[in-house]
């Protein structure tokens, strides 16, 4: 597969921090690219400086083999994470400004009815919802029909349906063949909507696959769920489980299901309310870098 | 091009929405014409000034008298030119050949005279100039209109832009082909327009609500104002070049311009003033836009007349520009 984005030896320093450490990775052409990581861990970083905002202290970024140029202005579209519009300018001025700042766009309808930005395009800036911002900002990243979409942490904020809503734009434009780096906090977005995800902490990557492919090598395993009032921490530990207590539930990870469910009947324990569950990449991250991913 | 129509529409469409700005900008020049019409409609000056040639030659006791304010002067025709415009009320020669000058047409000047007479003047040969005298709302007029040209300019360009910056747009807008110079171009076409338009609007509102003095060319008075505008973006500029801070931004602009609204002649004369204060305020682009439209509004001045003031104001912008320029940064 192409690559469309190389990073080589990415190093950022802020002083003494050391944002990025000798971070290098590709980003295959057409595919949805996830960058995940705790707070700090330097993925917006990265991602800034791919997107030619920051500059690094060194190493570099090669779009379609070349260094960041006009080229890669025009063909590359971005959605910060927060993004102030200028104010007193409805949907369709401030759509019209950016369209007309690129020599090749998308066409006006297709970018507008992509988006579900028909019934917005007179109401002013200020006026629309967060779901209905976050559609518009996606337009503005999509106005010059890029080749690349930067989407960074794009549903941050927005309630479930709205994300939802959302995920649907991103499919779509996913389907166009567009490659897409999403930066996210969300788990289930990443495993929804990317075709590879990488983790970083502490300023490299420690982590890079399909999220089935990184969750199939990390856990080999299933997970035994039962409530902590009916298989106590006592009882899981004297039947020597690897386990752990979290949300009120005894999750026992288990690589042989059937002789676990044969121990838990010996002891009596009620199983009507067992209940398996998958890994998750929130799982996979925890395992990764011992940090749920806010922190 | 494309790109900087692109910005210079939606900047344009943001300022003539912000009706609170646009009400600012357009009403306060105004409220500040009307009332100065109204403050010094009456004529109760309780000073006298006296421009005062050879001032070292001898002393008389007409300059001590209670009131009086002696100016000292080196140029015979600088004097007598203010005399002629109501600046000054006599001008007295204390040198061999005892002259003394007054306006016929002016009341203090008779009384002068009558005080000189009264104080051991006799022997000084009287001269007569002719002249009108300036109202003080004409002498102040092109002052304020240029004060208002100085706010709008500054804030509307300076402050906007660190708005801009803080808010993150200008990240957004750097993550576009548009380049550093087309926004900052646009970014001034926008204002310049605006100002243009709502001081030729108040020109014309004043003409209307205030009968003011106009002896030169409108055409050259806007130019001047042109000029005077493109310098004052371009100061703009350098605030908002790099800061982040609307605080900041708006000490820094209040620094500029408050040294600016007393030191350059806006609201009285800085005749009589220290040297000092009259040598720095020929630093201060203001200085340069309030005299050259006063000379043109109040004494006919023309292009040639008023080319020094342009000519030190386009250096300022050509260099004020520059470095806005060079130390721009997106954010």
């Amino acid at each position: 597969m192409t690559t469309i984005i190389e990073i080589n030896h990415l190093v950022k320093h802020y002083g003494d921090v050391h944002a990025v450490n000798d971070l290098s990775l590709s980003i295959p052409k057409g595919i949805c690219f996830g960058l995940l990581g705790p707070n700090g861990a330097g993925k917006s970083t990265t991602i800034e400086i791919a997107e030619g905002i920051l500059e690094a202290t060194s190493g570099e970024i090669l779009y379609k083999g070349k260094s960041l140029d006009h080229t890669f202005r025009e063909e590359a579209g971005i959605q910060f994470q927060a993004t102030a519009l200028q104010e007193f300018l409805t949907v369709r001025e401030t759509l019209k400004m950016f369209h007309d700042l690129y020599e090749k766009t998308m066409e006006w309808d297709d970018l507008v009815s992509l988006c579900n930005l028909d019934e917005l395009l007179d109401r002013d800036n200020q006026k629309l919802s967060g779901g209905q911002r976050q559609r518009l900002l996606l337009a503005l990243a999509l106005v010059n029909d890029p080749e690349i979409v930067f989407l960074d942490e794009p549903t941050t904020g927005l309630d479930p349906q709205a994300r939802r809503n959302f995920w649907d734009l991103v499919k779509s434009i996913r389907e166009r063949k567009k490659t897409i780096v999403l930066t996210t906090h969300y788990m289930d977005e990443a495993y929804e909507l990317c075709d590879e995800i990488v983790i970083v902490d502490k300023g490299k990557i420690i982590a890079q696959g399909t999220p089935q492919a990184l969750l199939k090598n990390h856990f080999g395993d299933t997970i035994l769920q039962l409530p902590d009032h009916i298989l106590s921490e006592n009882d899981a530990n004297s039947l020597g489980f690897k386990f752990v207590v979290r949300n009120n539930w005894t999750e026992i990870q288990s690589d042989n299901p059937d002789e676990t469910i044969k121990k838990l009947i010996e002891r009596n324990i009620p199983l009507a309310q067992m209940r398996l569950r998958e890994w998750s990449l929130e799982d996979l991250f925890i395992a990764l870098t011992g940090k749920q991913l806010r922190q | 091009m494309k790109r900087f129509l692109a910005v210079l529409n939606a900047r344009n469409l943001e300022f003539v929405r912000d009706r609170s700005a646009l009400a600012w900008t357009l009403f306060m020049p105004f409220f500040l014409i009307i009332g100065f019409a109204v403050i010094f409609s009456g004529d109760d000056k309780t000073l006298y000034n006296v421009g005062v040639l050879n001032p070292s030659a001898k002393t008389i006791e007409f300059l001590d008298t209670k009131f009086i304010h002696a100016i000292e002067f080196e140029e015979q025709n600088i004097a007598l030119d203010k005399l002629k415009h109501h600046r000054l009320d006599m001008v007295i020669s204390l040198g061999s050949n005892n002259q003394y000058w007054i306006n016929d047409s002016s009341p203090n000047g008779y009384l002068l005279e009558r005080i000189l007479w009264g104080t051991g003047g006799k022997p000084f040969t009287r001269e007569i100039v002719a002249g009108e005298e300036i109202d003080y709302v004409d002498w102040v007029l092109p002052g304020i209109l240029s004060f208002n040209i100085m706010f709008g300019c500054l804030f509307g360009v300076g402050y906007v832009i660190v708005r801009y910056r803080k808010s993150g747009f200008l990240k957004r807008l750097k993550a576009t082909p548009l380049k550093s110079v087309e926004f900052l171009l646009a970014q001034m076409m926008s204002r310049l327009i605006l100002m243009m338009v709502i001081t030729m609007v108040v020109l014309v509102g004043s003409a209307i609500m205030v009968d003011f003095t106009m002896h030169g060319s409108y055409v050259l008075l806007l130019f001047i104002f042109l000029v005077g505008s493109v310098c004052m973006i371009s100061l703009g500029l350098i605030v908002a070049a790099r800061i982040t801070s609307e605080e900041l931004a708006g000490g820094l602009l209040n620094l500029a311009t408050w040294p600016m609204m007393v030191m350059s002649g806006v609201w009285f004369s800085l005749e009589g003033t220290h040297p000092f204060i009259q040598y720095t305020a020929q630093i201060l682009p203001l200085t340069h836009i309030v005299d050259a439209s006063r000379a043109v509004m109040t004494e006919g001045a023309t292009f040639i007349d008023v080319s020094n003031h342009l000519i030190v104001l386009s250096v300022m912008s050509v260099v004020f520009l520059g470095i806005g320029a060079k130390i721009f940064r997106w954010d």
